[in-house]
């Protein structure tokens, strides 16, 4: 932890209140994100107990398994979860804007430009917390290799229709949520601890609850009594009175008020299959959906807060301006939700139970550059990022006090003007060592020449970005007085090497994996949990 | 005239009494060993595990109720998952130990599964261990050991441990089974969940090796345990071998730094107790007499963590905020030492954590006032 | 009675047998585990130059660029007409202006200009952007342990045979982001290209080059048992065979008492009094350059089977290791108050495969409040022990065995994986234990 964030973290211990670790949001926040507040079911593999989804913080969907070990009521959870989640997903895919992209020609081997669709926006889910993003990978798994009726006739209990598309997405959302800087896929908790230091430590910042408490605690409330209050605080019936923010439960809720319930559901289901007429029949369904609205109430009772909370972290965060390279990032969203929407429309089958070997390493490749931007344009775009790289050398702010211009050697002298900056900063500079400023959003390099006899002052020279003349181009080299803000980091990432395809795989990584074929199905169980 | 004592019954003795009496001691189970990983450094956690208190009951006595509880869910499912595995005379679950364990050995086709069933835990301590011998006689035998219980000696006392199973191969070595119900997933299981499993196993392979050594000759304990989990979304078990060296070697060391208890129980003020029957106050001093030394890793682990945490945020300790953060505080502890340090109040400004401080909080400053610009 | 250990045979015998894996062998592939200072860059030249003479063309990947320069120097020493490629990057100053003068070895940042020479030598990250119509029949991967196995699979394609060679028990790989999803995989792109590998082709022929010609008899031992308990080696040089004095006796100082027990005992252990320190503690920051000042102020000669005349303890022969970059920073800046400019100071990372007769090292946990998987990490300790030829002088602050018995094992566990074993916390524990009997408390 940097000494800049420790530094906020005790700040809001000593004042109760959270201090800003950002000046910008530095993620982007759809108009119109799909909020996903789930539950599991406590000891099952992803069983889900219920849900409340949907755009609209009004009018939130309940979804809710009476009997999560039925596997009938998950399938059809799961195909109400469709039903809402699909139809969202596919009002982002019809809108496109034509855009350019950079492709091998597979005859000639160049790299050409080509013109291609790219979605005007993309989708945005929302969960409450980390665990929620784990959620929303296992339901993917779960249900991207079941078989509907329609696929195969043959499939024991065959999934509702829609049911592997969703998983599906949900796994491209998971996956995406991987890549640093990403917001197709966002933890509620991630993005405020982004933004906010609070007074406890990260590990408490996991809760929801306690979390906003902090940012924004009830009136005549210091952030730490209001956290206490989130996570302990419980009714006379000894349920929390802030419940977890899922997908788990508390136990006391399980215990107490669940399983009763779903006791219930089930003796009145029992009941109902056992019903001898049609008037015993009527009153045991009446049995029976009242056991249902009973467990219904009880989802909603300990969703509803949650939700809520989600709604209220995004109104603190729609109150910070965005950040300048937020946009950047998120058109690479869009390239990633139109490049699955392209795999599923060209058939092709769901992402494998696992990556191959170059797929894996383009993955990784992929983030670490992710990463790598993802670092440089927080700095950029906000003070307070970049007061902690100031801080731990990598980069230097300070005033222009001199500007000696000089040529390069060679035919045709080119501007490398000397500039001598005075900064209290003590940036880790050596010899030749690279330095970059932002000029007009473009990065403009120079090298470290050395350093004036008391440290204060650093020369350096500037090597490019000033045109093609004798002399620079006007507003490209700094002037004196000016301030500048040189960092050691590069600003933009250059691409990695290709790798080969996957069916070139080297005998070093065992080889070319053979050919695609249709990744089984789960086996099941007639007491299959999912 | 009664026996000399030791330095063990004294200790034992000694123990009793901080327990209270007629407090029966409780044994080191899984969460005792969760919280000696999580912080083998607390002096306050190491006596009361030591002395075998209970320190759900304290945490409750004290006003800060632990928040462990097992869902019911979990729990049936758990013990349906378990009985699975050990059905018809535990066949899948040798299957699955001749199958990632010990290729090489006959496959079992019949196993020796003995009663276990004994009063008390020392009576099924020394039924498992006459069982284990037995099983020496019958080379070239499976035998299933279902549910054993095995003793180790902590600090100079007993303590009684459960494992899921152990599994006797047919040249005699020893090998644990633990059953667990988070899902092997395409391979991979939950890592944390899976730690914490090799450590629980790294505790019973240390009384096995115990055991194992008064045998003569000595059988081998396997260094590599089975874990047994549902496969994918399925009730079907699929296994996994662990390494557990590395939790062995660390759990080894920190039980024999346990026995420093004796040095601990020493310091504490004569007549301390920690029976939960003492009114809160008294309580609560008994308690404060032994220093903790909190960090937010013990709301998972340790049933007193909420007290603890507590008593720390009231003293201002920047440890209540995450270890990593005293990482860079040099001596400065307390919050207000270090905002003091930071605003140019207090401190030496030759002192590099201060220095450092105090840029820290100028940049800082200057961010903000930029931002608000 | 036992027969006599003689190092150069064992050595020699190895070397011998790699050689004829790689020249001769079926296998795709060998693979050479060298502890520090067994004479790796001197097999991979002979293997690179056997493979010359044998007419195979020859490619080699190593991982940063002053390996690569470093390599071509030593191709060039020992057979100067062989026709060498330097492949480089692009950017400016590319290579080491050295390699300037060495009239057969021809430079480029294009792969095309250097072919059909007999030895094209690059960094794995250029190659990587090679594209050859036809692949090399022969490829040395040296460092190859600290090469990703990503790394390796962007250029594997380039070659059909290889001899990997590295030091499992230097600083393994990392990787910026999370690659946990890969855990257990066979070609995890995060770990090493060994590890993958051998997961890959376990039947591959496997070497260990038996004898550290660096590390004293002292030392080996220590390193051997702690860092590599799988496949130890033994020193090439006996007890009595180098030998440390200095002219200037001891002024009594805890400096100067813990140079001369390192003199005579391979190590030394300058302890401070317990105190908690932000990583630039100064106390230890200015003992570290104490020592390294009274080192040169004492006329320090060393003696060794290089050459029976006693060599000067020279600022160039003296390096200080730490842990972070700040530390060695304030390593610098007091050494210069003292009035020392020419001493290497530099962090475990970037000291991989250099050679000293002197190391002085502060202790990556000295004054921690906490250890982190970070200090932990076995290489970096292993890297910072065994760099000496003669003795290594640790500073630390008391209380890191404490610190170490305090730290939490809860480390997550990936199914699949091979465990690293023993592990940092094992080998700080060995090591530690061995200093202690070394140690001269001091009180600044």
């Amino acid at each position: 932890m940097s000494l800049i964030s420790t530094l906020a973290r005790l700040e809001a211990v000593s004042t109760g209140r959270a201090q800003p670790a950002a000046t910008v949001r530095h993620r982007h926040l759809s108009d119109r994100p799909l909020v996903f507040v789930p539950l599991i079911t406590a000891g099952e593999a992803g069983a889900p107990l219920g849900a409340l989804v949907g755009t609209d913080r009004d009018a939130p969907r309940l979804l809710v398994v009476p009997q999560p070990r039925d596997r009938d009521l998950r399938f059809a959870f799961l195909a109400e979860l469709a039903d809402v989640v699909l139809p969202y997903v596919d009002a982002y895919a019809e809108v496109v804007e034509a855009a350019e992209r950079t492709e091998t020609d597979p005859e000639t081997g160049k790299r050409v430009k080509v013109e291609v669709d790219l979605c005007a926006d993309a989708p945005q889910l929302i969960v409450p917390s980390r665990a929620g993003i784990e959620l929303v990978r296992l339901l993917g798994r779960s249900m991207r290799f079941r078989r509907t009726a329609e696929q195969d006739p043959e499939a024991p209990y065959p999934a509702p229709p829609r049911v592997p598309l969703l998983g599906r997405w949900l796994t491209h959302f998971g996956e995406r949520a991987r890549v640093p800087g990403s917001s197709l896929l966002l933890a509620m908790t991630d993005v405020l601890g982004r933004h906010w230091a609070t007074g406890q430590s990260t590990l408490e910042d996991q809760h929801l609850g306690a979390l906003l408490a902090w940012i924004d605690p009830p009136e005549g409330l210091t952030g730490a009594e209001a956290a206490l209050r989130a996570e302990l605080e419980r009714d006379a019936q000894g349920q929390l009175t802030c419940p977890p923010a899922g997908p788990a439960t508390d136990p006391a809720f399980d215990n107490k008020l669940l399983a009763p319930a779903i006791e219930r559901y089930d003796r009145a289901r029992t009941a109902l299959a056992a019903a001898e007429d049609g008037l015993e029949a009527d009153d045991r369904l009446g049995a029976l959906t009242a056991a249902e609205r009973e467990i219904r109430d009880l989802v909603l009772s300990r969703t509803l807060p949650t939700w809520e909370k989600v709604w209220q972290g995004l109104d603190l965060l729609r109150e910070l301006p965005v950040g300048a390279h937020v946009e950047e990032r998120w058109t690479r969203d869009r390239w990633s939700f139109t490049g699955h929407r392209d795999r599923v429309l060209a058939g092709e089958p769901p992402q494998p139970r696992r990556d191959d070997a170059v797929t894996a390493a383009n993955k990784l490749a992929t983030r670490e550059r992710e990463q790598a931007r993802l670092e440089a344009q927080e700095a950029l775009d906000d003070p307070l990022v970049m007061a902690g790289r100031r801080l731990s050398g990598e980069a230097f702010a300070g005033e222009v006090t001199d500007v000696v211009m000089a040529y390069s050697e060679g035919k045709r002298p080119s501007p490398r003007p000397l500039v001598t900056v005075r900064t209290d900063d003590r940036p880790h500079l050596g010899e030749r060592t690279k330095v970059y400023r932002s000029l007009g959003g473009k990065p403009q390099s120079a090298e470290f020449v050395g350093a004036e006899e008391d440290g204060a002052s650093v020369v350096l020279r500037i090597l490019d970005k000033m045109g093609r003349g004798k002399e620079p181009e006007p507003g490209s080299v700094p002037e004196k007085g000016d301030r500048v803000c040189f960092t050691l980091f590069e600003h933009e990432q250059r691409g990695g090497a290709k790798l080969p395809d996957p069916e070139e795989t080297p005998w070093t990584h065992g080889g070319p994996p053979g050919e695609a074929t249709l990744e089984a199905a789960d086996p099941v169980t007639a007491e299959d949990v999912l | 005239m009664p026996p000399p004592r030791t330095r063990g019954t004294a200790l034992r003795h000694r123990l009793a009494e901080l327990r209270g009496p007629d407090v029966p001691a409780k044994a080191l189970d899984a969460r005792a060993l969760a919280a000696l990983a999580a912080n083998p450094g607390c002096a306050r956690r190491a006596i009361l595990d030591g002395a075998g208190v209970n320190k759900a009951a304290l945490a409750s006595a004290l006003g800060s109720p632990s928040a462990f509880g097992q869902s019911q869910f979990a729990l049936t499912r758990g013990n349906a998952f378990e009985a699975k595995v050990k059905a018809d005379g535990g066949a899948e679950l040798l299957r699955l130990v001749h199958e990632k364990l010990d290729r090489t050995a006959e496959p079992p086709a019949e196993a020796r599964v003995p009663d276990l069933t004994a009063t008390g835990p020392q009576g099924r301590t020394a039924r498992t261990a006459l069982e284990l011998r037995e099983a020496a006689a019958h080379p070239g035998a499976w035998t299933l050991l279902d549910h054993p219980m095995l003793a180790l000696d902590v600090a100079g006392s007993p303590a009684f441990l459960e494992p899921d199973a152990v599994v006797v191969h047919p040249d005699g070595s020893w090998t644990v089974v633990e059953i667990k119900s988070f899902p092997l997933l395409d391979g991979s299981a939950d890592p944390a969940k899976v730690g914490a499993a090799a450590r629980q196993a790294a505790v019973y392979v240390l009384a096995l090796e115990e055991l194992a050594a008064r045998v003569d000759p000595s059988p081998r304990v396997r260094h590599r345990i089975l874990l047994v989990c549902p496969r994918d979304f399925s009730n079907l078990p699929a296994a996994s071998a662990v390494d557990i060296r590395k939790q062995r070697a660390v759990t080894a060391r920190q039980l024999t730094r346990l026995t420093r208890i004796e040095d601990i129980a020493e310091t504490l003020p004569e007549g301390t107790c920690f029976s939960p029957e003492l009114p809160a106050d008294e309580l609560t001093a008994a308690v404060e007499s032994v220093p903790a030394t909190y960090a937010p890793e013990c709301l998972s682990a340790c049933e007193l963590a909420f007290h603890c945490r507590g008593r720390s945020r009231e003293t201002g300790a920047v440890t209540s905020l995450g270890r990593p953060v005293r990482a860079e505080l040099g001596g400065l502890t307390t919050v207000e030492d270090v905002l003091a340090a930071a605003r140019g109040e207090a401190g030496d400004p030759g002192d590099p954590a201060v220095a450092a401080l105090r840029r820290a909080a100028a940049l800082r400053a200057e961010a903000l006032e930029a931002a608000c610009r | 009675m036992t027969t006599l250990f003689d190092p150069s045979a064992a050595a020699a015998q190895a070397t011998d047998a790699i050689l004829h894996d790689t020249l001769h062998g079926t296998a795709r592939g060998v693979v050479v585990d060298s502890p520090p200072g067994a004479g790796k860059s001197t097999l991979v030249v002979r293997a690179a130059l056997e493979l010359a003479e044998a007419g195979h063309p020859l490619m080699v990947v190593a991982q940063t660029n002053a390996q690569v320069d470093d390599l071509v120097l030593r191709l060039a020493e020992k057979k100067p007409e062989l026709p060498v490629g330097r492949l480089h990057s692009s950017d400016a100053d590319p290579y080491d202006k050295a390699l300037d003068g060495l009239e057969n070895v021809r430079k480029s940042a294009k792969a095309a200009d250097l072919a059909g020479l007999a030895v094209v030598i690059s960094t794995a990250a250029k190659w990587a952007h090679v594209k050859a119509d036809e692949p090399w029949r022969y490829a040395i991967v040296d460092e190859a342990y600290q090469m990703r196995s990503d790394a390796l699979l962007a250029v594997a394609g380039l070659f059909e045979r290889a001899l990997f060679v590295g030091d499992p028990g230097q600083l393994d790989p990392f990787s910026i982001v999370g690659s946990e999803q890969w855990a257990g995989l066979t070609y995890d792109p995060s770990a090493s290209a060994v590890t993958t590998l051998l997961a890959h082709n376990p039947d591959l022929p496997q070497h260990r080059l038996p004898v550290s010609w660096r590390l004293p008899a002292s030392a080996a031992p220590l390193v051997s048992d702690a860092f590599y308990p799988y496949t130890p080696f033994r020193s090439g040089t006996g007890h009595g065979d180098r030998r440390l004095s200095f002219a200037v006796p001891p002024d009594g100082s805890g400096p100067d008492r813990v140079i001369d027990e390192a003199a005579e005992s391979g190590w030394g252990l300058l302890e401070l009094p317990a105190r908690h320190t932000p990583r630039t503690d100064p106390e230890a920051v200015r003992a570290v350059a104490t020592v390294v000042r009274r080192l040169l102020d004492r006329g320090g000669a060393a003696t060794s089977e290089r050459s029976p005349d006693p060599t000067p303890l020279t600022a160039d022969r003296i390096a200080v290791g730490t842990a972070h970059r700040d530390q060695a920073a304030a390593v610098r800046a007091a050494l210069a108050d003292l009035g020392v400019t020419d001493v290497v100071v530099d962090t475990a990372n970037r000291l991989q495969g250099r050679e000293y007769d002197v190391t002085v090292v502060l202790h990556p946990l000295s004054g921690r409040p906490d250890a982190t998987a970070f200090h932990l990490e076995t290489g970096r300790l292993c890297v910072l022990a065994s760099r000496h030829r003669h003795a290594c002088v640790v500073v630390c602050r008391a209380g890191v065995s404490d610190l170490l018995d305090d730290h939490p094992s809860t480390e997550p566990v990936q199914l699949g994986t091979v465990v690293k074993f023993p592990d940092g916390w094992e080998a700080n524990h060995a090591v530690l234990a061995h200093l202690a009997e070394h140690r001269v408390s001091w009180q600044p």
